[in-house]
């Protein structure tokens, strides 16, 4: 039995502990948002949080998830907001087909909450995600967008939850 | 400007409870196709079968018969009715045609190609590949082609915005008893210089009464106040909150999933498996074997995937001996044969040749290319008896659904598909490369009645592409007494690709051959198609020119378009925006291109350096002549994209091929352009009343040469096969 918190709610699946994250993510969980790239780490279309750090979910067994906090592109802000990267996207018309914008606005997300302003080497060696569209220009500009914007912290639905439970958790 | 000439007519019909709904229609195939189909069962909305609907609260639905692949066309579509009908953007809503044949829109593509009636060259292109039978398949709902707005946009969206804003004008005036051309329509109101206005749903059921006009009159670009602004994609709030639904994210209850291997090399079937190892695999449920290729289906993709790894199945090779080696010396052979067929024949190429002061002569090679498209191939399908449905992204939902119908022996009607926003096209999802839906179908069928998403792993998907061409060509020209280019001959190994072999310069002599490509694998239309060939060809063969004839890149090329303003003043456009007359910066060096292609012009700078074999791409300035620009961010968007794609392929991309067998898998050895190595993108647009030109693919061909001539600049080694690996 795997137990995790996604997005801020308890999960307890009886599946493989091999399986990949992004599957159980995906098929398990039913969030659709996180998507299947190459299965092989390489693309990052994959890409959500574990415990505050943007991994690969499709090469992360579901074993490495037990017990940890995990974010998907559903659960990057509180419902009904709009995360700053997600803002700066929007402002830019980042996308196109759309396909690898979770996996991309989650690497982006994480590289910002630990880096606020990061130069375009650090974009460069923190970004490694493909986009078939090409649209890297605007990528780069949309995060320093969201950087200007102020500080991107890492919004945790686990700890909106623990707050109005009256208990806090270190994030 | 704004005269319709084509043949088409425009059909009318009301809403059920008022309104008014458009459509236009072509005469090349059933003229009744267009009419507009009665409302059936009782209440509920009316299902509405043309592209401009009016609810009588002023709300425009507009219907576009084409796809969302990341290109923006739908937006750029509606808006070019919005404007030509006279409403407010914020009155309309936008909704991609469902996949039945009133839709079709290959008339007006083949129709603007000027080859109506018959498969445009960019699709045969797949055809020549592979035995459907064609007859069933069309006809076409197609997306490609950079045919949107300058076909379906032009000759439908615009037309049917005109049509309806006058026969608002018409049903206005008859109420107010005023002359209906004393009428405007603007923001979605009808008015009278007189004093009456009327918002336009208020007179769309009456204007529904009225004959459509025949020729209806657009309005002048100079009046327009939609087109050429740029507001934002209704689409990009899902895509950057997760929640567009692609067609591998089609989730329905009970469902199975499947994942496949087919045969590696191309044309092979499968000869044996032995199914238990993967029926042990806990959740899976079937193994199927399939003519080409082996299926498991299971619970879920993690098992799936997992009990198709664990068989061993036995495919045959019918190309054993075929390598990447062989097949350039197959083309090789093929041009060393001579002879071939006249693409183009201008005065006397052969004897210009002779009589030239200097002859330069090349051979350029490119290689196939897969497309890798970010969403592996995937589709849904649950037959229920002769009930099927689909659930897939594609650029043709009309072809899919005939390919389903025909798999399964069953009529196309009874197919229902769902056309799902496609996680990239470029080409990959077109019709006549439907193989992946025949699979779907084939499992569908035999797991009937629970619905199957198969999804291909990346490894099958790259590896069972149609690819885009490798091709082998060589030139040669003559450069006169006077320094001027004179004689311009080629051959080449595959398509001219309507036109797209031939240069664009005033070069008195021409001779181009065309000749048959040998090789195994399936070939397929590729992001820009035959320029992402010819483009490359051509535009480094013009700078060897250039470089013989002891002039500038740029003056050279400028010269030799004399005759072609248009193309002159994008040259002089990415000329001031590079800077081109000025100092290269220390250790770097320009190169530039200029190719035409999809109804539009478009130059590129590349700005490079080389360290240690590798080349690294800093700045690419780009001018385009697109004729009308309808939304120039979106348009800007496309040619960043195209820039970026046209670089993947020139500097890491090939597919290679060893014991008949294509030999990259997945992106470690078929690399793309990351953030890391991206150029910085600047676009211009030339101001232009040309023709409606297209965007989508216009940006990919230019990059290659301008790169390569950029290397030759800087380090004197001419690049002339692809991906480019510098010697220093």
């Amino acid at each position: 039995m795997i137990e995790f918190k996604l997005n801020g709610r308890d999960l307890r699946l009886d599946v493989d502990p091999d399986k990949p994250l992004l599957w159980a993510i995906r098929e398990d969980a039913g969030l659709t948002g996180t998507k299947f790239g190459c299965g092989i780490g390489a693309c990052g279309a994959c890409t959500v949080h574990l415990n505050g750090t943007a991994v690969r979910s499709c090469i992360t067994p579901l074993a490495a998830a037990n017990g940890a906090r995990i974010t998907t592109i559903e659960g990057l802000s509180p419902e009904g907001e709009v995360h700053p990267v997600q803002a700066a996207w929007l402002a830019e018309q980042v996308p196109q087909c759309g396909y690898c914008q979770s996996g991309m606005i989650m690497a982006v997300s994480a590289l910002l909450a630990s880096n606020p302003r990061p130069s375009d080497d650090d974009i460069n060696r923190g970004v490694t995600n493909i986009c078939r569209c090409g649209i890297y220009v605007r990528i780069r500009r949309a995060i320093h967008r969201a950087a200007a914007s102020g500080p991107v912290v890492m919004f945790d639905p686990a700890d909106q939850q623990s707050a109005a439970a009256g208990e806090k958790v270190d994030g | 400007m704004g005269k319709w000439t084509r043949r088409a007519f425009l059909s009318v019909g009301g809403l059920l409870g008022g309104g008014l709904v458009i459509g236009v229609g072509g005469v090349a195939f059933a003229p009744n196709r267009f009419g507009v189909r009665e409302a059936s069962g009782a209440g509920g909305d009316a299902q509405l079968t043309t592209w401009l609907k009016i609810a009588p609260d002023g709300t425009v639905e507009a219907i576009v018969p084409h796809c969302e692949m990341g290109q923006g066309a739908q937006v750029g579509l509606a808006m070019m009715l919005t404007e030509e009908l006279g409403a407010r953007w914020d009155q309309v809503r936008i909704k991609e045609a469902p996949a039945e044949e009133i839709y079709a829109n290959g008339h007006f593509i083949t129709g603007f190609l000027g080859e109506a009636g018959s498969v445009p060259s960019w699709l045969q292109r797949s055809l020549e590949y592979t035995t459907y039978r064609i007859s069933r398949l069309i006809p076409l709902q197609v997306t490609g082609g950079s045919a949107s707005i300058r076909a379906t946009g032009q000759y439908g969206m615009q037309v049917a915005g005109a049509a309806a804003r006058s026969m608002l004008q018409d049903a206005a005036a008859a109420e107010w008893g005023v002359a209906a051309h004393t009428c405007d329509v603007a923001d979605g109101v009808i008015s009278h210089p007189g004093g009456k206005s009327a918002g336009i749903g208020q007179f769309a059921s009456a204007a529904a009464s009225l004959e459509p006009p025949i020729h209806p009159q657009l309005r002048d670009r100079s009046d327009y106040k939609l087109v050429g602004t740029s507001p934002q994609r209704p689409d990009f709030p899902g895509k950057v909150t997760g929640e567009a639904t692609y067609g591998v994210d089609v989730t329905l209850p009970d469902m199975l999933v499947a994942t496949v291997a087919a045969s590696p090399a191309p044309g092979g079937v499968l000869e044996s498996v032995a199914r238990e190892p993967a029926l042990a695999v806990k959740g899976v449920r079937e193994v199927l074997a399939l003519p080409e290729a082996v299926a498991v289906v299971a619970d879920s993709y993690y098992a799936a995937s997992k009990g198709l790894k664990s068989l061993a199945p036995v495919f045959s090779n019918p190309h054993q001996a075929v390598s990447s080696e062989s097949i350039l010396a197959e083309h090789g052979s093929t041009l060393d044969a001579g002879g071939g067929g006249v693409d183009r024949k201008v005065g006397d190429g052969e004897g210009a040749i002779a009589a030239a002061t200097e002859v330069v002569e090349a051979e350029y090679w490119v290689p196939y290319l897969a497309h890798a498209t970010m969403e592996p191939m995937a589709a849904t399908v649950q037959v229920r008896g002769d009930d099927v449905e689909v659930w897939a992204g594609v650029q043709d939902p009309l072809n899919a659904r005939a390919v389903v119908a025909s798999e399964l022996d069953i009529d196309a009607n009874q197919v229902t598909f769902h056309n799902m926003p496609l996680g990239g096209g470029f080409g990959r999802r077109l019709p006549f490369a439907f193989d992946y839906l025949q699979q779907a179908a084939r499992i569908g069928k035999a797991m009937s009645p629970a619905p199957v998403k198969m999804i291909w792993s990346r490894e099958e998907d790259m590896g069972h592409d149609f690819y885009r061409p490798a091709m082998l060509a060589r030139y040669r020209g003559g450069i006169d007494a006077t320094g001027h280019a004179s004689a311009w001959t080629c051959g080449f190994t595959g398509s001219g690709d309507m036109g797209a072999g031939w240069p664009i310069y005033d070069v008195p002599h021409q001779e181009i051959l065309t000749h048959s490509a040998p090789g195994p694998l399936r070939g397929g239309s590729w992001r820009s198609v035959g320029h992402s060939q010819h483009g490359f060809f051509m535009e480094s063969f013009v700078d060897e020119l250039a470089v013989a004839a002891g002039r500038d890149a740029l003056a050279f090329r400028r010269d030799l378009l004399a005759s072609k303003p248009r193309h002159q003043k994008v040259l002089d456009r990415v000329g001031e925006m590079s800077d081109w007359e000025g100092l290269d910066p220390s250790g770097r060096a320009r190169g530039v291109a200029i190719v035409e292609g999809f109804g539009s012009i478009c130059a590129e700078v590349a700005e490079v350096s080389v360290q240690a074999g590798q080349i690294r791409v800093h700045n690419v300035w780009v001018a385009v002549d697109c004729g009308l620009l309808v939304h120039p961010d979106q348009g800007t968007a496309q040619i960043e994209g195209g820039v970026i794609f046209g670089l993947s392929a020139a500097l890491y991309q090939e597919i290679t091929v060893e014991g008949g067998v294509p030999v990259q898998r997945s992106f470690p050895d078929y690399p793309m352009v990351k953030l890391a190595d991206a150029p910085d993108v600047q676009v211009s647009f030339v101001d232009s009343d040309g023709p409606v030109g297209g965007l989508g693919e216009p940006g990919v061909p230019p990059v290659a040469p301008a790169v390569a001539n950029a290397v030759f600049a800087l380090t004197g080694e001419r690049l002339r096969s692809l991906p480019m690996r510098p010697s220093v």
